[in-house]
This record gives C-alpha cells, structure tokens and sequence, in this order.
C-alpha cells in the first residue's frame, strides 16, 4: 500500500510540475518563440480534454454496466474529426477571421452580435457544465479515498468534502494564473495549453499502461482476453440500437457544442494546418483511450468482483501490488479531471464575463469614463471572479447531491444540454437564412424540453419535480409526463429526451427562421460565416510578414498607380532602414499608407481595404457603414453637381435666347435706322429741291411760288409729324409716358375722335354708324391718349377703305371682364399674310405716297393700349378690316 | 520538338486533389454507416461471442477510419492553400 502523504507529495510535486510547465510554456510565447507549443502534435493533445475523469474511470464502469456501448462516446468525435473537411475546418476559420472567443460569442456573432443569443448559451452552457465539474471533483475526491480507505486515521472519510474544496481552490488558483494572465486579442493560453497536453500524455501513458499490464500481466495476451470477455457478463450484453445511435450523434454534437471543447478546438488554434494532423491524430488518440477499457473491466470483474467498477482502472492494479502503476494510474485520473476543470472554467468564465458581466457594467457605468486600461483591468477581474465562482458553483453542487451515484449518469445528461445549440450553430454555419429569432426559439424550446424530460428528473423523484409530476405528469395530463412525452414511452430516458428536445429545437430553428425577417446586421454577419472561404484565405499569423506588405503594394499599385505605390514604399522601406520596396507593416507605415489609399477612395474603404489585409480582421459593420455613408454624400454631391448643371444648361439656353434677341432687336435697329434715313430723306430732298428753285429763279409767278412754297409747307409739316410720331412712340415704348388717369365717358371720347378726324384735311365722305345707347360706359382711363387710338384708326379706315361707298361702323360690347370697341369698315380689309405686322413700326401695306404716313400709327396705337391696360388687335372675318379695342371692364367698373 | 503543354499537368491535379477533398466529405459518412452495422446483427445474435466480435469489428472499423484519415490528410491540400481559393468557383459552378 501506498503511505498517503508519498500520494499527497506526489501530487503536489506533480501540479507543481504543471505550474512549471504552464510557467516555462509561457514564457516561451511571450518571448515569440512559438516552436514547439504551435506544434500540431500539441494542438491534438490539447483536444483531449474531450476525455475526462469521467471516460477514464468511468468508460470502464460504463463497460461493466453495458458492455460496447462506451465506445460510441469516443465514436462521435471520431467521425467529426475524420469529417474535418465539413465542419470544423469552417467553425475554425470563422474562429480566426471573425475573432470569436467561446461557443456563445460564435452564437451571438453570427446571428447580428444579439447579445440575448450570447446570454442564452451561456446560461445554458453554465447549467450544462456545473455538474460536469461537480462530477470531476467527485472522481478525483474518490481517487483519493481509495488510497485513504486502508489509512482512516489519517484522513476521514468526511472530510473527502474539504478535499474536494481544497483540488477545486487549487484548481481556480491555476485557472486564474495562467487562464488570466493577459488579456489577448485572440484569447490564448499558451501555458494552459501545454500543461493540458502534457496531462493529455500522462493520463494516455496511464491507461495504457495499465491496459498493458491487464493484458500481458494479469492475463496472458489477446487470445486470453478474448476468451475472458466471452466468459464474462459483457459478452451477453446486446447493443440497444436506439442508444448506439443516439449516443454516437450525441457525442458528436457535444464535441462542437462543449464550451471547453470549443476552446481548445477552435479558440486555442494557432494554425489551421494543425487540423489535417488532429483529423486522424486525434481519433488515435482517443483509440488507444478506449482500446484496453474492456479488457480493463474484464479483469477487474474478475479480481474485484462486487468493487466499484468506475474505480477499477485505480483498484485493480492496487489490489495486483502494483503501487506505482496505481500511482500512475492516479496521476492519469488527476490529469483528466483537472484540465478538463481548468479548461471549463476558462470557457465558460470567459462567456459569463463577456456575455453577462462585462454588459451590466457597461450598462451601469454608461456614459463614465471607459478607457481603454479601465476596461481591460476590469475584464480581467470579471474572469478570475467568474472561474472562481463556476468552480464554486460546482463545488456546492457536489456538496449538494452528496457525490453520489447521481452524478454518474450526469456526463451524458450534460452532453444533451450542450448538444442543443447545435441547430443553431450548423444553421448558422450552412443556413444564411437562419435568423436571430429562430436561434433563440430553437435553443430556448430544445433546453427547456431537456430540463423537463432529462435534467430535473436526474435528481430523483423528489428533488425540484415532485413525484407525482414524473408518474402522472403535471396536473394529471398523462402526455406530458417527463419520461414519455406525447405518450411516447418506450424509449430509453436519454434517447427520448434527445429525441424530442433536437426535434422541437430543429423545426422550432427552422420554422420562426423562415418566418421572421433577419436585421441588416444578421444578414451581414450570415454572409460572413457562411462564405467564410469566399470571403477570408487563411487568416494570416500574428507575426507581420512580408508577405502582408507585397499584399498592400499589390493592391496600393491597383490604386495609386504603380510608379507612386511603388515610391511610397521605397521611402517607408528606407525610412526603416531597409533596401527595397517592401516595409516593415508598422502601425505607422499602414496609418500613412491608408492615408494616401484615402485619397484616392475614401477613408472607410481605405481602412477596410488595409484592414483585410494587415489585421486580418473582416470588415466590420462599421467600417462597412461608414463606406455607405461616403457613398450616401458622393451620391449626394453628384445630384448638386447634377441640378448645378441644370441650372447651367438652363441659363446657357436663356443666355442664347438673350442673344437671339439682341441679334433680332438689331437687325430692326438698323432696319429701323435705314426705315427713318429713308423716312427722313424723302421731305427733305423735296425741302431743299424747291427752295433751291425759289432761290435761284427770281422771275417766279405768284402761282408758282404759292405752289412750291406750299409744297415746302407740306413736306415741312409731314417731317414734324414724323418727328412727333417718332418722339412719341419712343416715349411710350420706354415707359416714360405720363397718363392723364381720370373718369370719362366712352360716348364722348369717341364723340371727340370723330370731331377731329373729320376736321382733318381732305378726309373722304364716310358713312359712320354708331349705337350711341351701347356707348354709354364710364372708364377710368388718360381719354386723350385713348382718342388718339380712335383717331388714327378711324384715319385709316377713311384712307385706306376702298369701297365705293365707304362705311364705318363702330360696336361696343362687354365680355368677359372686358369693354370691346370694334372699327369695322366695309373695305377689302387686310389680307391674311400682313395681318401679323401691320402693329409693327413703318408697316405700310400700300403704296407710301397715298398712305402719307410713316406707318407707325398702329404702332404707337398699340403701344398706348398696352400703356392703358387694354389691347388692340386685328379681327378678322368682319367684312372688312376691323379691329378690335379692348379696355378691361374692372377698370370701367372701378368707373362706376 | 514537341512538348506537352504543363497546363493539362496542373489541371489534372487540381482536379484530382478537388476530387480527395470529395472523399474527406464522405469518410465520416462511411465511417457512421459501418458503425451502425452491428444494429443490423445485435437482434438476432444471442450467442455469448456478441460482444468479442463486435469489439474486434468496431476497432477494426475505427482503426481503418484512423488510416484513411491519415493518408487523405498526407495528399489533401493544406488549408489556405491554393485550392480554398478555388472553392468559391467550385461552389458556383
């Protein structure tokens, strides 16, 4: 027998030993000098905390309870790993590209960063793992007892309470030490790592040796084995088909849905090449785990007949004399339990702290101070007080169910509880349709249907689910009894609870998935982890590498041009001391360079664009937002530049106009000028002409002399007119005119305008017809002005009415607001083509000497009514010419 | 001299390797099948070697399953290697 302090002093001198280790490992990465602790041979032994105290005690007991069965708990992760290529090679790229932490980050990651998703699983996952961790404490408590048993004065068996107390103390102190040294980016434990798989090698030396010793020492080989297997109460014992396959995906889904698991699988990876290692080193491993336990129970059954089987791996070399197989065999138990606890205790601390903890004190603290240093201090504290209160957690639990048979049948109950974020997390994975909602509907209805069906019953018929509710079920409904849902009672407890829970969690996933509508956020980061082979190549190493900056001038050529690019970094490069084009990927050389990439493409996509290649890290949302809203304000740029340039073309148009305009008021100007030169010359050519004869010949009769000097009078008079006529319009035309407003009578302006065209000179006989009754209307208007109007066109209609009986008829009428006088004379009228332009200055449809006018008559008419409000135009189909005053009536009215 | 374009060579490979990652995909499949196979003798088999030769098979199964996994992983490409980027393509076609 072995003296238990030599057991105690073995012990500390063997975690002391795993302190050094963990010490040295970390050192050593702290130094950069990755060498052996990135090695794929590590990563492997690290996966093998999937093997616990409870596999190695407990695969044996298992054995001796239901023979081959054991084995489909390693089956599971087998095929996982050997299916590397499906699953884990993505959930391990999205780990590294997305810098996810533990199984609930990955959750709450994928579906919009939902921080309720987060809170779930790690709710779930703390319920799932206190027992796990109770059960560990248990195993290695009992391990000690064994050594103890035949010493009671020594240790009492009561007190295997206090040393449970005193592994789970030691354990956080380590946890702490070495699980929260530093806060890393990428949350690694190189220590941690190294101490759990040098206990991974301890604990496989173990029971191999054991295995050994049962196969070659106590039985004589194989064949021996063989024919103590077919002799013993394993060879009768039937694979129950139901359980062989449930237990085979059970296990596989617990080995990707395990917090701890999780951890070491992906969290802990340093490269992804280490998986093509792991994918058949890894079920090696856990061969060579699970290759002696029958033989194990074989022989136990038959040396310790009766002995806690679960113990047999530690009893029968002990029983055998072997002492320091047994001590071996302790160390290998001691191992399993606690780099499982340390590793437990990381995961699931760091998602209560990050999921649980570190909200609340954001939320509490919002809008204080939040330093960068603040925060760190702060996330650290909240992980050492996490693992110290997961450990308590599980040491009351132990304490609690008293360490007893109960905890035995945990392990499978706990990887059922873990098993139901499965949907969610393969979902997530594959399924970029999956949403938030159903995630959280198919983890919430699968869990509480393993609380109902699985977890609360395993503490006994009177512990938190009253008796009755297990035999009848709640209030008497028989189809809900926890054991046989749905009536459904010919299952075995495990499979009918993973039944029903995976199958409401699926269709519950997939159902409110399809139904519900995903968040900008969701649809983002679903895109991200689904084509995360689209999206990232193997995220680089930590180290910057050449090969990050031939990245960045590859794509700085792309965009700045190849001669500036290519300067750009022969200036860092020599700035650094270096010759060529490639840098160092200082923070300051990316700084400068997304500066200069700014320039040319904006800040956000610059960043983003630097961002993919130096940091590895995905683009975020923000950075994604903020290319958007640069996109938002050139978008918005170019439709000022667009309407700028509206306006432009619109006032380029009326500039054009403008011009035709001058050009066209140009062309009249000279016309106009030639028009009056004209105009001008003709009296004035007869003027001098005449008076040239009066001077030069005296001998003149009195009748010539009378007759040219009359002629000089005439022409004199008819140039003094034109200049009148000339003067007024343009008078009129630049609004200089003053009006004589005030009230009159229509009768009496057109009662002057006939007095005084018949008193002109020459005028011909013309008959006039008037309606005097019509006439009387009262307008406020200047009435000389508006003679004038009626004057010259009753002039024109006795010069240019060529009937044989001129006549001229005069009709008021009121329509629409306005007074309508209409001169309609029963000539030939004006011909369709010169209707346009008679208003027009010097128009003269006829022959100049028998108009005797300059043709601006119609012109000045015109612009006097315009002066006046009214308007004046040609009306054809009359008869005859006829044109149409028209004076507005609310003027006239006003009058009244 | 003629010379055989190195083209096809490559092209050969690649498909060839596109072609081993096929069978990745499908050895855990294979692998799940044959360890359901013991359900298709536990009923009827009440004779004691139940269990021996059952526990011989299941390792022997295990153990090809280690080894295929081996030799896959020896000739398969290394993740990140070229043939990730590839596999968009793949995917599309």
């Amino acid at each position: 027998m072995i003296d238990f302090n030599v057991l105690v002093l073995v012990c500390l001198t063997y975690v002391a030993f795993l302190f050094l280790i963990a010490f040295v490992a970390e050192k050593r990465a702290e130094r950069g000098a990755g060498g052996w602790l990135r090695s794929p041979v590590v990563y492997t032994l690290s996966l093998s905390i999937y093997c616990t105290a409870w596999t190695f005690y407990g695969a044996v007991g298992y054995a001796v309870r239901s023979g081959l069965e054991f084995v489909t708990i390693y089956l599971g992760p087998t095929l996982v790993m050997v299916g590397w290529w499906w699953v884990v090679r993505k959930l391990v790229r999205i780990g590294r590209s997305q810098r996810i932490t533990s199984i609930a980050d990955l959750i709450s990651s994928r579906y919009g960063k939902s921080n309720l998703l987060g809170v779930i699983v790690t709710l779930m996952a703390v319920i799932g793992t206190t027992p796990y961790i109770a059960l560990q404490l248990q195993s290695v408590t009992l391990s000690f007892s064994v050594f103890s048993s035949d010493v009671p004065s020594m240790v009492n068996v009561d007190d295997l309470g206090n040393t449970a107390l005193l592994v789970a103390i030691g354990l956080a102190l380590f946890t702490v030490l070495f699980g929260t040294r530093n806060l890393d980016a990428n949350e690694r434990h190189h220590g941690v790592v190294t101490a759990i798989a040098v206990e991974a090698v301890v604990k496989l030396v173990a029971l191999l040796a054991v295995g050994i010793f049962v196969v070659w020492g106590v039985a004589a080989g194989p064949a021996d084995i063989i024919a103590r297997i077919e002799g013993s109460d394993i060879a009768n014992m039937k694979l129950a088909g139901g359980r062989w396959a449930t237990l085979i995906f059970l296990s596989a889904a617990a080995f990707l849905c395990l917090p701890r698991m999780f951890q070491v699988l992906v969290v802990e990876n340093a490269d992804e090449r280490h998986l093509s290692v792991a994918s058949w080193a890894f079920p090696l491993y856990l061969f060579l785990m699970s290759l002696f336990v029958i033989p194990i129970a074989v022989v136990g059954l038959g040396v310790l007949p009766g002995a806690n089987p679960d113990l047999y791996v530690l009893t029968v070399p002990l029983t055998l004399g072997q002492n320091k197989l047994a001590m071996l065999s302790f160390l290998g138990g001691f191992s399993s339990a606690t780099s499982m606890v340390i590793v437990a205790a990381i995961a699931l601390s760091t998602m209560v702290s990050n999921h649980i903890v570190m909200p609340i004190w954001l939320n509490a603290r919002r809008g204080g101070a939040s330093m960068s240093g603040d925060v760190r201090n702060v996330v650290l504290l909240s992980r050492r007080l996490s693992i110290a209160a997961v450990l308590a957690l599980g040491y009351t639990y132990f304490r609690l169910s008293g360490g007893g048979e109960a905890l035995a049948s945990i392990g499978l109950i706990s990887f059922a509880g873990v098993a139901q974020v499965l949907p969610a997390l393969l979902g997530g994975l594959f399924w970029r349709g999956a949403t938030r909602n159903g995630a959280a509907a198919g983890l919430v209805l699968g869990f509480t249907i393993w609380a109902y069906a699985l977890f609360l019953p395993s503490f006994g018929d009177s512990f938190l689910l009253p008796a009755s509710v297990l035999q009848d079920g709640p209030w008497g409904i028989s189809w809900l009894r926890p054991r046989a849902l749905f009536g459904v009672d010919t299952l075995d407890p495990v499979v009918h609870a993973v039944f029903w829970s995976m199958t409401f969690n699926t269709v519950a996933f997939f159902a409110v998935s399809l139904l519900s509508f995903p968040a900008p956020m969701e649809r983002l980061q679903g895109a991200q982890f689904v084509n995360v082979f689209e999206h990232s190549r193997n995220a680089p190493g930590w180290a910057q590498s050449a090969a990050e900056a031939e990245d960045l001038l590859i794509m700085s050529q792309r965009i700045l041009g190849a001669p500036q690019a290519q300067a750009l970094f022969q200036r860092a490069a020599q700035g650094q001391g270096k010759a060529g084009y490639l840098p160092d990927t200082t923070p300051d050389f990316v700084e400068i360079l997304e500066r200069e990439l700014a320039g040319s493409v904006g800040a956000a996509t610059a960043h983003a664009m630097v961002g993919q290649i130096t940091g590895g890290a995905a683009v975020s949302v923000e950075d994604l937002m903020a290319v958007a809203d640069e996109t938002a304000q050139m978008l918005e740029y170019s439709s000022q530049l667009k309407a700028k340039s509206d306006e432009l073309g619109r006032t380029a148009r009326q500039l054009r106009d403008a011009n035709d305009k001058l050009t066209a008021l140009s062309i009249q100007k000279d016309a106009f000028l030639s028009q009056i030169s004209h105009e001008l010359r003709t009296p004035m050519t007869s003027i001098r002409a005449f008076s040239e004869i009066l001077m030069a010949d005296d001998g003149m009769s009195e009748a010539d002399l009378t007759k040219f000097s009359t002629i000089i009078h005439d022409e004199a008079i008819r140039l003094t007119r034109l200049l009148d006529d000339l003067l007024d319009l343009s008078v009129l035309e630049n609004g200089q005119v003053t009006l004589n407003w005030q009230q009159t009578d229509l009768g009496a302006v057109l009662e002057r305008a006939f007095a005084a065209s018949t008193s002109m000179p020459g005028a011909r006989q013309m008959t006039i017809r008037r309606e005097r009754g019509s006439e009387d209307v009262s307008l406020m208007t200047d009435p000389d002005r508006l003679a004038q109007v009626f004057i010259n066109l009753i002039t024109n209609a006795r010069k240019y009415c060529d009937a044989e009986a001129p006549d001229l008829r005069v009709a008021v009428s009121k329509r629409g607001g306005n007074v309508m006088v209409d001169f309609i004379d029963n000539g030939s009228g004006i011909p369709l083509v010169s209707q346009s332009v008679i208003f027009e200055k010097f128009s003269r449809l006829t022959d100049h000497s028998r108009a005797g006018g300059a043709g601006l008559g119609l012109a000045i008419c015109r612009e006097i009514m315009a002066r006046l409000g009214g308007s004046i135009t040609y009306l054809p189909g009359q008869g005859g010419a006829a044109f149409r005053v028209s004076l507005p009536q609310a003027m006239a009215k006003a009058a009244e | 001299m003629s010379r055989a374009p190195p083209r096809v060579f490559l092209e050969r490979r690649t498909y060839r390797r596109r072609r081993l990652t096929d069978a990745a995909r499908l050895l855990p499949v294979v692998g799940l099948l044959l360890f359901l196979v013991p359900l298709l003798w536990a009923p009827d088999r009440t004779d004691t070697a139940a269990t021996a030769s059952t526990t011989i098979y299941v390792f022997a199964v295990w153990a090809g399953l280690i080894a295929a996994a081996l030799l896959l992983s020896r000739r398969l490409p290394k993740p990140g290697s070229e043939l990730n980027a590839h596999e968009g393509q793949e995917r599309a076609e």
